[in-house]
């Protein structure tokens, strides 16, 4: 891969200064369809892109822009800059070093869903990032870019960040609706999705970040262009975070399709220390862990693959888990994780991820009973498929694929047989 | 449109768009549920009404049914449970309730939800009609595999405020009451705070959870996380009886069970324990407020009178009552057409027909202290037969004048509010601004104490007198002319504030001949409704009382003998006690020894509502009946067997011997009671939603009704052409317009002798608009001085910017001896 899409700041220098953006085409893209397409063209463009959505399901993006209630207005469109899966980091570089290339996104999904209004829910530990979209947004309105009737048309676009309090759960499209509107952050039952009903009732869409930075350079240089990177249904690149026991951990825009063994390998630098890789966290806490097979190594990182060997593409933020890692203790801080950020509205998922934290505990501290291990995992299964989001779903699933896919590391914490209790 | 399917192998047909967990219960099913009501818009949040769906199949491409090999639609089941509470029922679908894997999924959320809940059954009011409890029973596992020692502990006894308590271990955050508080009453006066298991109910109200309808959560709450501050330990709900009764305490009329127990705190004898709502879905659904549900424990206050007394030597002693009677008789007797009952709505109809008759008999007249007009015109304009205001839609109409239902009947508020947010056109008109102006479409503003004027200037515009061009007003009040003019049903809902006698006698003849203007008296949701300042206030009117036009002073003079029942008119106003102190003979029957009774030569001891049979009419004129809960107070009578016993003496025969007989001679004498018996009152016919069945869990723990739906009156229609009166004038000069208006916690007896909403009583105070009292030039804190008709009073003030220009406003009842709007001059209180 020689140019990248969205992290178009590696090949470009400055382009975070709007007069180096615009000297590279940017807004190009923007004003062209303004002046030139109509609202349908730009979602049919994006339908035959086949752009999908970055934020974990890879929904297909034109396809939702479609969904909009018609004739109901004021719409809405609401960038997904909350961020917080463990181990995903790319929105926040897209956001500091390619801003207006987001921005420019921003604005051109507003077009399509004409929504005159778009907002920016950044998690809070953003909040330098925020002052300095809010200063960008500015930039952008003194050029003329956003504000009213642009290019000479009828179409007026405001912007605005809005700041999160620290939940996890507000990256949930309709939690972040919730909060957005400035109510406790937790998931709207579904349907109606935020397309038919969404912030304040209105028609929204609500993007990834990384989905929305694609969209400049799909309008500018064309639907042929795009499809050919990528597969035939994951088209595009795509951000993967990489961390854990890993040489070189960063962000690495690759082809969607990319396998496991070449990110880790050959981009990434390999496991250090000489270690053999054990695991692999392919979507940060929310999917199931696979072990690193060669079958799993030589797996195609793309919506229809991943699937395939037993977990999900996600965020795609991919933890490298090595030899030397035990897998209970790793299940053990992802439960702590959704125990603490799960939002308490339904119950499976808010007394089964406090139920299995207990568990963990006694697990950790290597004073659990045998039957504990096979109870937690029923306690995971009995959460499936009940709740209210997917949020329930992923704690679950995170721990039952670890206990039937690294079971002796689990009964190693059994009393009696833990090295500790020796 | 209705749609098909089957439930667990029965076929049901409910209308389209039912939701699966309503089209269940429809059929007999009883789907468990946690957070979904029947009132309330459906969350999906405790997962517990899981059931397995099976849809039938269709061709992708063509979107035809697929058929299986026997040529029947193909059904195809989804691989997850889905919840029954959130889904809307399809053709032909086939419905699970009762599969081995449902129960298992329903049983898993039983088991996540006892993790977390102390399980403190033995102790917990909720204990024995507990949702929770129920369904651990039913599916419940019999023991236990969380780890006690991992449970959660939190706070036990965390008061939400003074009424309402919350037990953080027990709620299962299910937010039936937050939802009921934001969705039902529009006061989100509580909420979640946190996240996950740490979740918890939090008040954002000072004083806490503030609202006139907190009580409700309590019943709706399927466990024992919220209790009342009265019943909390109180009881447990087997030990309960239950008796139906009628809210004494404002024109709505809600619908009540009384739950007794019997008591060794008074001597091995039935105490009320708790008031709960009983369900009529016509009068209040399955609400109540919190007067309602609070206030009753006046009737056990240990001030109640239990002993006739008599004056002797100048002092008031206790006699028998053999000895009070015969005094009260020879008074009365003595005075004959000289002699004056006066009585109030809080009576019940059998009092106020005895107390009438006995008057009659004697040649004497039987006054009503209400001062507000109108209930003669409710008899001929009532609403019609079949009145709902839940029934209330799109093409309805409602207009609400000189009146503030939120404190003066708030259910009929809660209701319109509903109706409002259901497309019903609103119509608010008051000089000021009220709580139901929130929901309305127009709102009227007219000068303080210019009702009339707006009545007069709608009825102007929907075809009346062109004489009244003259009050045609401002643009505010055209379009709402112009709404009620479109609209199919128009109810009216009106009050007295702001107006004396005169002005509401005015304003229900305008208010009756803009129903009139419709065409549609007597049709239902079509016609009047007096906000009467007491429950059977249109009761004594259909009994035949009056109240004395030029008030009750002019009723005493010449007077030789008064009878004043259930009334405290010098509690009122001290400064009218003169008119009393002047009499041959007063009698006083009441619960307490009132301001009035302390100057009575006979006293006689009456019953509390909890202690009675009898009957209510309420402003929607619905005749409904109470049942005693609990044995006299010894020494107590009821108030029409004390007017017939007197009545004896003077002999005039009354019935004395029971309730029911009394009510057959109104059916015989009454024109609108004609043939109207208690079984009448008594019938009742199934309700939606089912409440209080087996399972506690769908409608909470209000009471089913199966002790009648009362009997709404038909009005007699239009008769003889009715003229418009033009309203009374009334200047304030220089002086503001002192107008009281009514508050739902004043300082009545009941309020003060209950105690528990001591705290939320109105406080004494003048409230002016801030404009106003920078003009008086009056400091942040202070006193001022208000005087009119050669006397003066000291008061506090508080500012709010809703008080008209030109007026000044005091709660009414709340000490001042005011009742009709006067004119007051305000000065700074030196000192
Ligand atoms: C628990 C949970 C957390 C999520 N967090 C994020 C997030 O931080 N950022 C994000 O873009 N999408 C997140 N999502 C996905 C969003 O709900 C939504 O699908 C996404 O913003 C849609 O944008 P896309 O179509 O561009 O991917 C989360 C979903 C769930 C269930
Ligand atoms: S699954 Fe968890 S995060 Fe999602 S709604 Fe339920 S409790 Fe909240
Ligand atoms: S207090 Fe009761 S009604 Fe309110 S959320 Fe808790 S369990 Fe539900
Ligand atoms: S609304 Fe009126 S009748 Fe109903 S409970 Fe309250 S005071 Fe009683
Ligand atoms: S989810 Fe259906 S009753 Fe709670």
């Amino acid at each position: 891969m020689t140019e990248h899409i969205v992290l178009r700041h590696r090949d470009i220098e400055r382009i975070d200064q709007l007069e180096v953006y615009l000297e590279n085409g940017g807004f190009r893209a923007f004003e062209s369809i303004v002046r030139k397409k109509s609202p349908e063209q730009v979602i049919d463009i994006v339908k035959k892109s086949g752009l999908r959505g970055r934020g974990g399901a890879g929904f297909p993006t034109g396809v939702k822009w479609s969904f909009l209630t018609p004739d109901v207005y004021p719409r809405y469109v609401v960038a997904n800059a909350d961020e917080s899966e463990p181990g995903t980091f790319k929105d926040r570089e897209i956001m500091e070093r390619n801003p207006f290339q987001f921005l420019e996104g921003v604005a051109i999904c507003a077009y399509a869903a004409q929504a005159e209004v778009a907002y920016i829910y950044c998690r809070a530990e953003f909040w330098d990032l925020t002052l300095e979209l809010d200063r960008k947004i500015e930039q952008l309105k003194e050029g003329g870019l956003l504000g009213k009737k642009l290019f000479g048309s009828d179409f007026s676009l405001e912007m605005y960040t809005h700041l999160g309090a620290g939940a996890y759960i507000c990256g949930e499209e309709t939690a972040l609706l919730e909060s957005l509107e400035g109510k406790l952050g937790q998931p709207r039952l579904r349907p109606p999705f935020p397309a038919a009903e969404g912030l304040y009732g209105k028609p929204t869409v609500v993007n990834n970040v990384e989905t929305l930075t694609n969209l400049p350079l799909i309008i500018d240089r064309g639907v042929d262009w795009y499809r050919k990177i990528g597969t035939e249904k994951s088209t595009g690149t795509k951000v993967f975070s990489v961390s854990g026991n890993i040489e070189l951990p960063g962000n690495y825009e690759l082809p969607l399709g990319t396998t496991f063994r070449e990110l880790i390998f050959e981009h990434a630098g390999g496991i250090p220390n000489g270690h053999a890789i054990k695991a692999i966290l392919p979507a940060g806490a929310s999917a199931p862990i696979l072990p690193a097979s060669d079958e799993v190594l030589d797996t195609k990182m793309d919506y229809e693959s991943v699937p395939e060997v037993g977990s999900s593409l996600g965020s795609a933020s991919i933890i490298v888990i090595d030899e030397t890692v035990d897998i209970a203790w790793v299940e053990s801080k992802i439960t702590d994780f959704f125990e603490h950020e799960s939002c308490g509205k339904c119950t499976p998922c808010r007394d089964g991820t406090y139920w299995m934290k207990h568990i963990f505990e006694r697990i950790m501290d290597d004073t659990a009973q045998a039957h504990e291990i096979d109870l937690l995992h029923t306690v995971g299964i009995g959460i499936q498929g009940k709740c209210l989001c997917a949020l329930g779903d992923f704690a679950a699933l995170a721990v039952t694929t670890a206990v039937e896919r690294f079971r002796p590391d689990f009964d190693l914490h059994v009393q009696g047989k833990s090295s500790k209790a020796a | 449109m209705s749609v098909t399917l089957t439930i667990d192998g029965t076929e049901v047909t409910v209308p389209e768009g039912t939701l699966l967990v309503d089209a269940a219960k429809r059929r007999g099913t009883d789907v468990p549920v946690f957070c979904y009501h029947p009132k309330m818009k459906p969350v999906g949040m405790c997962r517990v009404c899981l059931v397995e769906i099976g849809r039938p199949a269709r061709d992708r491409a063509t979107g035809e049914s697929l058929l299986d090999e026997s040529g029947d639609p193909l059904i195809q089941f989804g691989p997850n449970l889905e919840t029954a509470c959130t889904i809307t029922v399809g053709q032909g679908w086939q419905v699970r309730v009762s599969s081995e894997k449902a129960i298992q999924g329903r049983k898993e959320i039983v088991e996540y939800l006892l993790t977390s809940h102390p399980l403190d059954c033995p102790i917990c009011d909720k204990g024995g009609e507990c949702p929770l409890q129920d369904l651990t029973m039913g599916h419940g596992s019999g023991e236990s595999r969380f780890l006690f020692d991992d449970k959660i502990r939190l706070a036990k006894r965390y008061p939400l405020g003074e009424l309402i308590f919350l037990d953080r271990e027990r709620c299962i955050q299910c937010a039936r009451c937050t939802r009921f508080q934001d969705e039902i009453v529009g006061d989100p006066v509580i909420g979640f705070y946190e996240r996950g298991r740490r979740l918890e109910i939090v008040t954002y109200s000072d004083p806490g959870f503030d609202s006139y309808f907190s009580g409700n959560t309590t019943d709706i709450c399927p466990v024992g996380a919220l209790t009342t501050a009265d019943f909390r330990f109180g009881a447990r709900p087997w030990e309960l009886n239950s008796a139906a009764s009628i809210c004494p305490h404002c024109p709505v009329g809600c619908n009540l069970t009384l739950s007794t127990r019997r008591e060794a705190s008074n001597a091995g004898r039935d105490v009320v324990k708790r008031v709960m709502p009983r369900q009529n879905e016509q009068v209040n659904e399955i609400w109540i407020c919190d007067k309602g549900r609070f206030v009753h424990h006046y009737a056990r206050s240990p001030e109640r009178l239990t002993s006739p007394r008599v004056r002797k030597n100048g002092k008031l002693v206790k006699a028998s009552w053999n000895e009070a009677l015969t005094r009260a008789a020879e008074g009365l007797k003595g005075a004959a057409s000289s002699a004056v009952g006066i009585a109030s709505g809080r009576l019940m109809n059998e009092d106020l027909f005895n107390l009438k008759e006995l008057m009659a008999a004697l040649g004497g007249r039987a006054i009503l202290v209400d001062s507000m007009a109108g209930g003669n015109l409710i008899q001929r304009y009532g609403v019609g037969v079949g009145s709902n205001l839940g029934s209330l839609g799109k093409r309805d109409a409602v207009l609400v004048i000189a009146a503030d239902l939120h404190e003066e009947a708030p259910i009929w508020w809660l209701r319109l509010k509903q109706a409002a947010e259901r497309g019903t056109t609103l119509i608010v008109a008051n000089a000021r601004a009220t709580r139901l102006d929130d929901y309305a479409k127009h709102r009227v503003r007219y000068g303080p104490g210019e009702a009339v004027q707006a009545a007069l200037g709608l009825l102007h515009l929907n075809g009346g007198d062109p004489e009244l061009a003259r009050f045609e007003g401002d643009r505010a009040l055209k379009s709402a002319a112009r709404a009620i003019k479109r609209a199919r049903n128009v109810t009216i809902f009106f009050g007295q504030e702001g107006l004396n006698y005169a002005g509401t006698e005015a304003l229900a003849r305008a208010c009756a001949l803009i129903t009139e203007s419709k065409g549609r008296v007597g049709k239902s949701n079509n016609g009047l409704v007096a906000v009467w300042p007491r429950a059977n206030t249109q009761g004594a009117w259909d009994m035949g009382l009056r109240p004395e036009p030029a008030g009750l002073h002019r009723a005493l003079a010449g007077a030789v003998a008064a009878y004043i029942v259930a009334a405290d008119p010098v509690g009122d106003d001290p400064a009218a006690a003169a008119p009393f102190e002047k009499l041959s003979t007063l009698i006083v029957q009441d619960l307490f020894l009132t301001a009035t009774a302390e100057l009575a030569d006979v006293v006689l001891p009456a019953q509390a509502f909890v202690e009675r049979a009898g009957t209510f009419t309420s402003g929607e004129r619905r005749v409904q009946r109470l049942y005693p809960a609990v044995g006299a107070l010894a020494g107590s009578l009821p108030d029409w067997k004390i007017v017939a016993n007197l009545a004896h003496r003077l002999e005039v025969d009354l019935e004395d011997k029971a309730a029911p007989l009394v009510f057959e001679r109104i059916a015989a004498a009454v024109p609108d009671y004609l043939g109207l018996s208690y079984d009448d009152l008594a019938a009742v016919e199934p309700q939606w939603p089912e409440v209080g069945g087996a399972d506690l869990y769908f409608g909470g723990t209000a009471y089913a009704n199966k002790q009648g739906l009362g009997v709404q009156l038909a009005p007699r229609g239009a008769g003889r052409p009715l003229k418009w009166k033009a309203p009374p004038r009334a200047s304030a000069g220089k002086d503001l317009l002192l107008t009281p208006v009514t508050v739902l916690y004043d300082r009545g007896s009941a309020l003060r002798h209950s105690r528990l909403l001591e705290g939320r009583i109105a406080p004494l105070q003048l409230i002016l608009h801030p404009d106003e009292i920078e003009r008086l030039g009056l400091s942040e804190a202070g006193e001022v001085e208000i005087s009119w008709d050669g006397r003066s009073e000291r008061l506090k003030f508080a500012a709010s910017t809703d008080v008209p220009p030109g007026s000044a406003l005091v709660p009414r009842g709340a000490g001042l001896a005011l009742s009709d709007p006067t004119p007051v001059t305000v000065r700074r209180s030196n000192s």
